[in-house]
């Protein structure tokens, strides 16, 4: 398939390539907007970020590999990333990936056949006072899962409704 | 040694006042008087080597995981020529435990750039990055809110505060890679490379980003510098423990009852930490082991904990360290074989395989912990598990080899009776 860039990701591509004194830079910045634009970055999209940046495909295709987060393939509408990590393992982190797998009706590392959900096991995400948790296609953390809670989150995405970000207080501190 | 008063500790990092994240909040609190101070009072900070020695007078032991002195680190960059310079921090907190950057990032924003900037003056720097790793999307966009109402007050660009210095504070998003903390790793990735470390030397002060001196901080460390700068190295080092001073960002997550991120000095004592601050085990349990810093740091179990405080001199009396100070509380019903096992694969995963002792070595500490976890164990795999550990350590590119053996070599000793009877029946001489 033939990927293009609109005119205001070139412009952002521009802004972001006067961050840094060389374009190589740019790489992961780019495959962000280009994962932000077509929602993976499969080798054709590697290759339209490898041309924009005037780049050697092996080297983006190298960098896009290296990183989990870029989505090397198409992916389901909603990435459902579960921590099992340390503090989470400890949290019940597993229970909530088992329960997503039967509630989903598959193993990690899928996708669900209506393209809905992709399902993943993932390391450490910074959020162990809260465990257990998940991330939402790179975006939103979902803290303190319960089964509940995970019924609740698979009914407003299919909804097409986001969750919204979780503050979490200071627990020393009163005011905010 | 005096204890420390921790219960009369007023937070300076992440304190009680609301919408601090706010730069006109943040100004009417005293913000960017410190970064005014050094760029604008000459009599006070007659040059910039005088801002270096007074931050090296306060002893912030970077809290990045390696407790190194932030000002000694700051000397060790080369006499400006007047080529570019950089000053790269560290918001990557990727090490399993840790989560507290992120509350600078939410809480004072603003705070961590004037330390960031009094840093970049004081070496001479002229750009800085700050790394974050890619999956804290919205600590990214608070902290790229923060910077551009910084280049719009003036803090940041040119001419700052019509002081003639110059510099520039760029966001770097990172895309799922914990090696990318490492702190070369972390220079590759900002170059758009893979995360490979670099060998050293040499030393990025050296040659860090294109080539060019830089300097490495985490984002913590320099949310530190600030306050020494208006209040003094000495008010910096009368916080806490004589050698591990200021405060601290306790990160405390596991089996108790408040887990969450808390502002106290140094040198508190763990169980304090436990069942005073985060308020005691859940269920009422007992207490079984604490990893103090992150999931690298060596674990102790609950009968060693008598007396010991959150700082390097006394829990290096227990052979454990202050790490990233990430405390991960762990109770009675705990499975260490388990936990160990995730840990395990959590280092496998990560590593990103330019040394065969680190590539092979995570590899075969997951498969055999794998093989005890799943019944299959012989008491000679713990033996052979120790010995993978040895053979790790020391040998590698970058610490992440060390970072995945010591919790294995730390949890067997101390555990080793847990997983001896895990071990097959059969070999372990049970009737
Ligand atoms: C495998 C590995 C991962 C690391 N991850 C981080 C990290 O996520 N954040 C961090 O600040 N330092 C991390 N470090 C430590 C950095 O290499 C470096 O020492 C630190 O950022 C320096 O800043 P400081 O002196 O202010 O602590 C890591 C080190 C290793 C070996
Ligand atoms: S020690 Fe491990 S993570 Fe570090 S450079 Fe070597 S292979 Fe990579
Ligand atoms: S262990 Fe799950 S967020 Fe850290």
């Amino acid at each position: 398939m033939a990927y293009e860039f609109t005119k205001e990701d070139l412009e952002e591509i521009e802004k972001i390539k006067a961050k840094y004194p060389e374009v190589m830079p740019a790489t992961l910045p780019v495959l962000w907007v280009a994962q932000k634009r077509f929602g993976h970055v499969d080798p054709d999209v590697q290759k339209l970020v490898a041309d924009t940046l005037d780049l050697p495909h092996s080297h983006v295709h190298g960098v896009a590999s290296f990183y989990t987060q870029y989505y090397k393939e198409e992916k389901g509408k909603h990435v459902l990333d579960v921590c099992t990590c340390l503090s989470c393992q400890l949290c019940g982190g597993y229970d909530i990936l088992h329960y997503l797998e039967e509630k989903l009706g598959v193993q990690k590392g899928e996708t669900t056949e209506d393209g809905m959900f992709t399902l993943n096991e993932v390391e450490c995400l910074g959020a162990c006072g809260y465990a257990p948790m998940l991330q939402v296609t790179n975006d939103k953390y979902v803290n303190h899962l319960t089964k509940e809670k995970v019924d609740e989150l698979i009914e407003m995405l299919k909804d097409g409704k986001s969750p919204e970000y979780e503050k979490i207080g200071m627990p020393q501190r009163e005011n905010i | 040694m005096s204890s420390v008063d921790w219960k009369n500790y007023e937070p300076v990092i992440i304190p009680d006042i609301k919408d601090l994240h706010k730069i006109d909040v943040y100004k009417k609190n005293g913000g960017y008087n410190g970064l005014k101070s050094v760029l604008t009072d000459k009599k006070k900070w007659p040059e910039q080597k005088s801002v270096i020695d007074e931050v090296k007078a306060a002893n912030i032991r970077g809290r990045g995981g390696a407790g190194f002195n932030a000002g000694l680190k700051w000397s060790f960059m080369p006499p400006a020529d007047g080529g570019p310079r950089y000053l790269a921090c560290n918001g990557d907190e990727s090490e399993p435990g840790t989560f507290k950057d992120r509350k600078i990032f939410e809480y004072n924003p603003h705070l961590f750039i004037e330390g960031a900037l009094i840093a970049a003056y004081a070496m001479q720097v002229t750009t800085i990055y700050v790394y974050i790793r890619g999956e804290y999307k919205d600590y990214i966009d608070m902290m790229q809110n923060a910077i551009d109402d910084a280049y719009e007050g003036g803090y940041i660009g040119k001419d700052i505060l019509g002081s003639g210095y110059d510099c520039d504070f760029y966001v770097h998003s990172g895309a799922g890679a914990y090696i990318c903390g490492e702190e070369t790793s972390m220079l590759e990735s900002l170059e758009g490379k893979r995360g490979y470390p670099r060998v050293k030397p040499p030393f990025p002060a050296q040659k860090g980003l294109w080539g060019r001196p830089t300097t490495i901080n985490n984002v913590e460390t320099l949310a530190h510098v600030p306050g020494v700068i208006k209040n003094g190295a000495e008010w910096f080092s009368n916080i806490g423990a004589a050698n591990h001073p200021g405060p601290i960002l306790y990160g405390i997550s596991g089996h108790v009852n408040k887990p969450g991120v808390y502002e106290l000095p140094s040198g508190i004592p763990v169980l304090d930490l436990i069942d005073k601050v985060a308020g005691g085990m859940r269920n009422g349990k007992k207490l079984k082991a604490v990893i103090p810093g992150g999931s690298s740091t060596p674990i102790l179990r609950a009968d060693m904990l008598d007396g010991i405080t959150m700082d390097s001199d006394s829990l290096r009396t227990v052979g454990t360290m202050m790490g990233t100070a990430g405390m991960v509380v762990m109770d009675e019903d705990t499975d260490m074989v388990d936990m160990l096992w995730r840990i395990a694969h959590f280092y496998h995963h990560e590593s990103c395989g330019q040394c065969t002792p680190c590539r092979e070595g995570t590899g075969w500490l997951e498969k055999v912990l794998l093989k005890i976890k799943n019944g299959n164990g012989e008491i000679k795999d713990l033996d052979l598990l120790l010995d993978i550990t040895t053979q790790m350590e020391g040998r590698t590119i970058c610490a992440l080899a060390d970072a995945a053996a010591w919790p294995v070599r730390n949890t067997i000793n101390r555990f080793r009776d847990e997983f001896e009877a895990r071990c097959k029946k059969s070999v372990h001489a049970v009737a």
